[in-house]
C-alpha cells in the first residue's frame, strides 16, 4: 500500500508520468482483477501535463480509481453489468468534477458486484475480483475492486459507494480504511442507483488521513441532488487530532453477537486501546438491531426493482439482434443482461411493492426505519461514538456463500443499519486473523465524521495495524 | 408462500423473462427470504414511516432554461436510431 | 335512453415555463429537430437525479386555486412504475398519495349552469414522444423524440360528473380559458392538451379512451363511444373494462389488443425527490392570481353596461378580453362588444384564427369610420375580411375598394333621378303602397353602389316625395 504522501514525493522524486506508469505495470500484471476500464491514455496525458505545468489542488496528479457505478465522462462506465457493457456516459457525476478540479487523475474504473448488489465483488459480469491478501478470498463488496486496489498498493485512494456496508465491508476484509458519509453529505449526482434512499459515495485510502483528504475533496452542497445538505465545508483533515480524551465510546452487544472470536477479540481489545488512551466506555442498547437487516433487504430491493428499470435497450446499453414487440423484446434484453443476484433482488423488490403487498413490506421496512432512526438517536444522547466490528468475520472464500443468497445477505447486519438511519461509520483495520484483516467501525451521529475521523486516526497511529 | 406462478407474475411486471429452471430456482429462494421478511411482522403498526431519513425539505431550483446535450451525444450510446430519433421496438 | 357517464382527466402541459419539470432544459422545442432538448436527467441516464421546478409548484397551486381547490398541507412525489417504450426510466414521477391539491369545481355553461366536482390536481412529468410510421398497431417499430420528456403537466381529474361528449368539450374550453387567463398555458402548442376519458353507459362497463390531445377530438371520441357501447348493448354484447387507443385521423377508438395490462403501478414516494409544504405558498400566490373569466364577465357587464351574451364572448378566451378592453376605452363600447364578439368573431372563427391575428388599433379605425358614416355596416364588414385576408390597412382598403360613403349631394342627386325614373312608383307611393317606398330606397342604393348612408336616403326621399 502507499499513501497520498507517499506517492506525492514519488512524484516529485521522479516524475507523476513515471509513477503513474509504475502503477499501470503492476496493475497490468496483478491478478487482483480490481479494475474493469483503465484510462492508461488520458491518466499518462494528464500526468504528463503535471510535469510539465506542475500540479494544483488537493490532490496534485494524485492518481485515483472509481467504482464503475459512479459515472465518467468519456468513460465507459458498466455496473459491472452486461446490460451497461460499452455506455460511455455523456456526463460527469459531481465527485468526478470534483476530484478533476483538485486534480486527481483518474486512472480507472473498479470492479464490484454488479449493480453494487453483493458483498463479495462474485457478482460481476467482469469476474470476481481477489484479496490482496489471500487471493482465492473475496475481497468484499460491494466495491470490492476499489479496496483491493488500494490494499494491492494499486493505486493510493479510491472512491466506492455504500448502501449498506458496500465501502465498510471490502474496507475491512482487505485491510483498509473506509468511510460512509452521513446520507446527504456526499451529492449523489451521477452515481448510479442501487437503493437511492440508502446510499452515499464513501473514500477508501491506507490511512485515516488520506480518506479524511478525500473526504474535503467530494463532500459539499449540490443543487443537483435534492437530498444534498447545505452545509458548511468543513477541512477534515485539519481535526485528525492524536486525542481522545474524554470520549465516550457506547458498545452495542447486539453488534457482537454471533462475530467470529477473532473479530470479537480484535474490536474488544481497540475498545481497551481507545480506553486506555482516555476514552471511557459503556455498554449501549440498539434494540431494534435485529430487525435493520430485514427492513433494509425491502427498502434496498424495492428501490433497485424501480431504478433498474430504465435498463430496456432504447438509449443506451444491451439490445438484442432482433426486435420483437416491445413487451418481449425488453423481458428479453433484461433477461440476458442481468446476472442472476440482480434478477432475484429485482423480483423481491418488485414483490414487496406489487398490489397488496405494500403494507406488508416496504411500509413496514419504513417503520422500522423509524425505530433504528432513534435508536441511533437515544444512544447518541449517551456516547460519543459507538463501536462495532465491521463485519461478523474475515474475508471468506470465492464461491463459498454464493449460492446461499441469505447466509451472504447476513453478513451485512453491522453495517445496514447505518445506511437506515443516515449517521455516518467508518471501518479501521484492527488487527490479522490467520493473515486476513478485520475492521473496526466507528459510527457517529449525523455529521459527526470530524469526530469519528479523529477516533479512527488516533487508533490508527497506536494500534500499530498494518 | 409465493408459487412458481406467482414467480412467473412478477416477471412479467418486472421485464424480466425466466427460463423454467430460474423459476424453479427463485420460487425456493424467494420464498426462504420471504420468511427472513416475515420478521418485521412483530412491529408495532402505528409506527411513523420513515420516507426520507434527511429531514430536507422543500427544494427547489429557479425555473431558469440551460444548455441541452448535443443530438450527438444524446445518440451516441443509442443501439439503433434514425434520423436523429431512438429506434425503440414496435408497440402491437 | 341509457345515462351517459363521463370523468375527464386532463393532462395539461405547463408549456409557457421556460424550463423542464426536473431539469434545466428548454421547453422552446416545438420547432426543433428530435432530440435537441435533452440531458441526462430527462433522458433517464444512469445517475442523473431531479431537482423540482419552483415556478412549476407556482403554476401548480394557481390553477389548484383558479379551480377552487384544497391545497395539501405537504406534498410528496412518488413513482409510478411501469414499462412503456416513451417512459425513459421505467417509471412516470407523478404524484399518488399527498398530491398537490384535492376537492375543487369549474362550472360550466351550457344548457343552464352545471357543477363539475374536480377530484384532485396533481403534478407529474410528460413522457418522451413516439413517432410511428403509419397506424400504431402496423409499425414495425417506434422512434422517440426524448424533446418532450420530462415537461410539466398537470393532471387534472374531474369526478365523472359530464353527462354528454358535448358537455366534455365545454368542460375542457373553460378549463383552457382558465389556464390562460393564468398564464401558464399556450393551448395552441402540439401537445399542449391530452385527455383520457373514461365513459360508460348506466349498465355497462367503463372504457377508458386515451391519447385524445385535441378539443374536438374529445367529443368525437366520446361520441364514438357512446355509439360503440349502445350497439354492443343492443346486441347483447357485454362491455369489457379495457383501454382504448383514440386515432385522431379515423375518428375511432380502437383496443389494442395487447397483452393483458396488469394495472399494478407499485407506487412509493420517489426518495430522490424531498417533500415540499405546498400551503405555505398559497398567500403569495394567490396575491398574483389574475381576474378569473366568471368575474370578468361580471365586470364587463357593469363597466361597460353590455349584454351578458356579449360579456360571456368576450371573456371566452383571455386574449379577447384584453382586445376588447383595448378597444372598448376608445370608441362606445357597446359597439365595440357587438363588432368584436359577432363580427370579427365569427370571421376568425370561420377562418380558423384566433384573436391575435387582428389589431385593436384596426378596429378602433374601422369603429370610428362607422361612428362618423364614412363607411357603411357593410363597408365595415368588408374592411374586416380584406385585413384578414388580404392585410393593409382600414384607410387604405377603404380607398382601394371605393368603400367611402358618398355625400348628401350625391344622394339628392340619386334621389332626384330616381324619382324622375320611376313616376310610376311614386305614383303608387302616394297610393300608399309601402313597397312602393323600398322599391325607390333600392333603386337610390344602387346608383350609389350600396355606398350611401341608408338612413340618409331613407329621409331624404320621404322629404322629396
Amino acid at each position: 500500500m502507499m499513501s497520498v504522501s507517499e506517492i506525492k514525493r514519488r512524484m516529485e522524486e521522479e516524475s507523476a508520468e513515471e509513477t503513474i506508469q509504475s502503477l499501470f505495470d503492476k496493475i497490468e500484471r496483478s491478478k487482483l482483477n480490481a479494475f474493469i476500464t483503465l484510462t492508461k491514455e488520458q491518466a499518462l496525458e494528464e500526468a504528463r501535463k503535471a510535469d510539465k505545468n506542475g500540479t494544483r489542488g488537493l490532490l496534485g496528479a494524485v492518481p485515483i480509481a472509481i467504482k464503475d457505478n459512479i459515472s465518467t465522462k468519456g468513460i465507459q462506465t458498466t455496473c459491472a453489468s452486461k446490460i451497461l457493457k460499452g455506455y460511455v456516459p455523456p456526463y460527469d457525476a459531481h465527485v468526478i468534477e470534483r476530484l478533476k478540479a483538485e486534480g486527481a487523475i483518474i486512472i480507472g474504473k473498479t470492479n464490484m458486484d454488479e449493480f453494487a448488489m453483493g458483498s463479495s465483488t462474485e457478482t460481476s459480469f467482469f469476474g470476481p475480483t481477489r484479496n490482496p491478501h489471500d487471493l482465492s478470498r473475496v475481497p468484499g463488496g460491494s466495491s470490492g475492486g476499489s479496496a483491493a486496489a488500494v490494499a494491492g498498493g494499486e493505486v493510493p485512494i479510491a472512491l466506492g459507494s455504500d448502501t449498506g456496508g458496500s465501502v465498510r465491508c471490502p474496507a475491512s476484509f482487505c485491510g483498509v480504511v473506509g468511510l460512509k458519509p452521513t446520507y446527504g453529505m456526499v451529492s449523489r449526482y451521477g452515481l448510479i442507483s442501487y437503493a437511492n434512499s440508502l446510499e452515499q459515495i464513501g473514500p477508501f485510502g491506507c490511512s485515516v488521513e488520506d480518506v479524511a483528504l478525500l473526504l474535503d475533496v467530494i463532500a459539499g452542497h449540490d443543487p443537483r441532488d435534492s437530498t444534498s445538505h447545505v452545509m458548511k465545508k468543513n477541512r477534515y483533515v485539519d481535526e485528525l487530532k492524536d486525542d481522545v480524551s474524554g470520549l465516550k465510546i457506547g458498545v452495542p452487544e447486539e453488534y457482537f453477537e454471533g462475530v467470529d472470536k477473532d473479530v470479537d477479540n480484535a474490536v474488544r481489545d481497540g475498545i481497551t486501546l481507545l480506553e486506555e488512551l482516555g476514552a471511557s466506555c459503556s455498554e449501549v442498547a440498539l434494540p431494534h438491531t435485529k430487525y435493520a437487516l430485514a427492513s433494509y433487504y425491502i427498502i434496498a430491493m424495492s428501490e433497485a426493482s424501480s431504478n433498474l428499470a430504465r435498463f430496456d435497450g432504447v438509449r443506451y446499453g444491451l439490445r438484442l439482434e432482433k426486435d420483437k414487440d416491445w413487451h418481449t423484446t425488453f423481458s428479453e434484453i433484461r433477461a440476458e443482461g442481468f446476472g442472476e443476484e440482480v434478477k432475484r433482488r429485482i423480483l423481491l423488490g418488485t414483490y414487496a411493492l406489487s398490489a397488496g403487498y405494500y403494507g406488508r413490506y416496504y411500509l413496514k421496512a419504513l417503520k422500522v426505519r423509524t425505530l433504528i432512526k432513534q435508536d441511533f438517536e437515544n444512544a447518541f444522547k449517551k456516547v460519543d461514538v459507538l463501536i462495532t466490528p465491521t463485519m461478523p468475520c474475515a474475508a471468506f472464500k470465492i464461491g463459498e456463500k454464493i449460492d446461499d443468497p441469505l447466509s451472504l445477505y447476513l453478513a451485512d447486519v453491522n453495517t445496514v443499519p447505518m445506511n437506515l438511519a443516515g449517521v455516518p461509520s467508518i471501518s479501521v483495520p484492527c488487527g490479522f486473523a490467520n493473515g486476513l484483516p478485520m475492521g473496526m467501525q466507528i459510527i457517529g451521529g449525523h455529521f459527526d465524521e470530524g469526530l469519528i475521523l479523529r477516533v479512527a486516526h488516533t487508533f490508527e497511529k497506536h494500534a500499530g495495524v498494518a | 408462500m409465493i408459487s412458481k406462478k406467482d414467480v412467473e407474475h412478477i416477471g412479467w411486471l418486472a421485464r424480466i423473462k425466466l427460463s423454467d429452471e430460474e423459476k424453479e430456482e427463485f420460487t425456493g429462494q424467494l420464498n426462504t427470504i420471504l420468511d427472513y421478511f416475515a420478521k418485521l411482522d412483530e412491529i408495532d403498526p402505528s409506527v411513523t414511516p420513515t420516507h426520507h431519513v434527511s429531514g430536507i425539505e422543500n427544494v427547489f431550483r429557479d425555473d431558469v432554461a440551460k444548455e441541452s446535450l448535443g443530438q450527438e451525444d444524446v445518440l451516441r450510446n443509442a443501439p439503433r436510431k434514425e434520423e436523429g430519433f431512438f429506434k425503440g421496438p414496435r408497440i402491437v | 335512453m341509457k345515462d351517459v357517464i363521463i370523468g375527464l382527466e386532463v393532462h395539461v402541459q405547463l408549456n409557457k415555463l421556460n424550463s423542464k419539470l426536473f431539469c434545466g432544459c428548454s421547453t422552446k422545442y416545438h420547432d426543433s429537430g428530435p432530440n435537441t432538448h435533452t440531458c441526462p436527467v430527462c433522458l433517464g441516464l444512469p445517475g442523473a437525479l431531479p431537482v423540482l421546478n419552483r415556478t412549476a409548484v407556482e403554476a401548480a397551486i394557481k390553477v389548484a386555486l383558479a379551480l377552487n381547490c384544497e391545497i395539501a398541507e405537504q406534498t410528496l412525489f412518488y413513482r409510478k412504475n411501469y414499462y412503456y417504450p416513451d417512459l425513459p426510466k421505467g417509471f412516470q414521477i407523478s404524484q399518488y398519495d399527498y398530491p398537490i391539491a384535492i376537492k375543487g369545481n369549474l362550472v360550466i355553461e351550457g344548457d343552464g349552469e352545471r357543477n363539475i366536482r374536480i377530484r384532485r390536481v396533481h403534478m407529474e412529468e410528460d413522457p418522451a414522444r413516439l413517432v410511428h410510421k403509419g397506424p400504431i398497431e402496423k409499425s414495425k417499430y417506434s422512434l422517440i423524440d426524448y424533446n418532450r420528456s420530462g415537461m410539466a403537466l398537470l393532471e387534472i381529474v374531474t369526478e365523472p360528473d359530464l353527462r354528454s361528449p358535448k358537455e366534455a368539450r365545454q368542460f375542457l374550453n373553460k378549463l383552457r380559458n382558465i389556464l390562460e387567463y393564468l398564464d401558464v398555458f399556450d393551448g395552441y402548442l402540439e401537445g399542449a392538451i391530452r385527455v383520457d376519458a373514461n365513459i360508460s353507459l348506466t349498465g355497462g362497463a367503463r372504457a377508458e379512451v386515451k391519447n385524445i390531445s385535441s378539443y374536438k377530438g374529445v367529443e368525437k371520441a366520446l361520441s364514438f363511444e357512446i355509439v360503440r357501447q349502445k350497439n354492443l348493448m343492443r346486441r347483447g354484447i357485454n362491455v369489457v373494462q379495457e383501454t382504448r387507443h383514440y386515432d385522431e385521423a379515423r375518428g375511432v377508438t380502437i383496443s389494442l389488443r395487447t397483452k393483458e395490462e396488469e394495472k399494478d403501478y407499485r407506487y412509493f414516494p420517489e426518495p430522490d425527490l424531498v417533500p415540499f409544504k405546498a400551503k405555505e405558498g398559497v398567500p403569495k400566490i394567490k396575491k398574483t392570481l389574475p381576474e378569473l373569466p366568471d368575474a370578468k364577465r361580471r365586470r364587463f357587464v357593469e363597466q361597460y353596461n353590455i349584454s351578458e351574451h356579449h360579456a360571456k364572448v368576450l371573456t371566452s378566451e383571455f386574449k379577447l378580453a384584453n382586445f376588447f378592453e383595448n378597444v372598448a376605452g376608445k370608441v362606445d363600447t357597446n359597439q365595440a362588444a357587438t363588432w368584436i364578439a359577432d363580427v370579427l368573431k365569427g370571421e376568425l372563427n370561420y377562418r380558423g384564427l384566433g384573436i391575435d391575428a387582428f389589431s385593436p388599433k384596426h378596429t378602433i379605425q374601422i369603429l370610428r369610420m362607422l361612428r362618423e358614416k364614412n363607411i357603411t355596416e357593410k363597408g365595415a364588414v368588408q374592411v374586416i375580411r380584406a385585413l384578414l385576408d388580404e392585410g393593409g390597412t382600414p384607410t387604405e382598403i377603404v380607398k382601394q375598394k371605393g368603400l367611402l360613403k358618398v355625400d348628401v349631394g350625391e344622394i339628392a342627386k340619386a334621389v332626384d333621378e330616381a324619382i324622375k325614373e320611376n313616376l310610376a312608383a311614386v305614383k303608387d307611393y302616394h297610393a300608399g303602397k309601402d313597397e312602393a317606398f323600398h322599391f325607390l330606397i333600392g333603386q337610390v342604393m344602387k346608383k350609389t353602389s350600396g355606398k350611401a348612408d341608408p338612413d340618409a336616403v331613407n329621409k331624404l326621399l320621404r322629404e322629396k316625395l
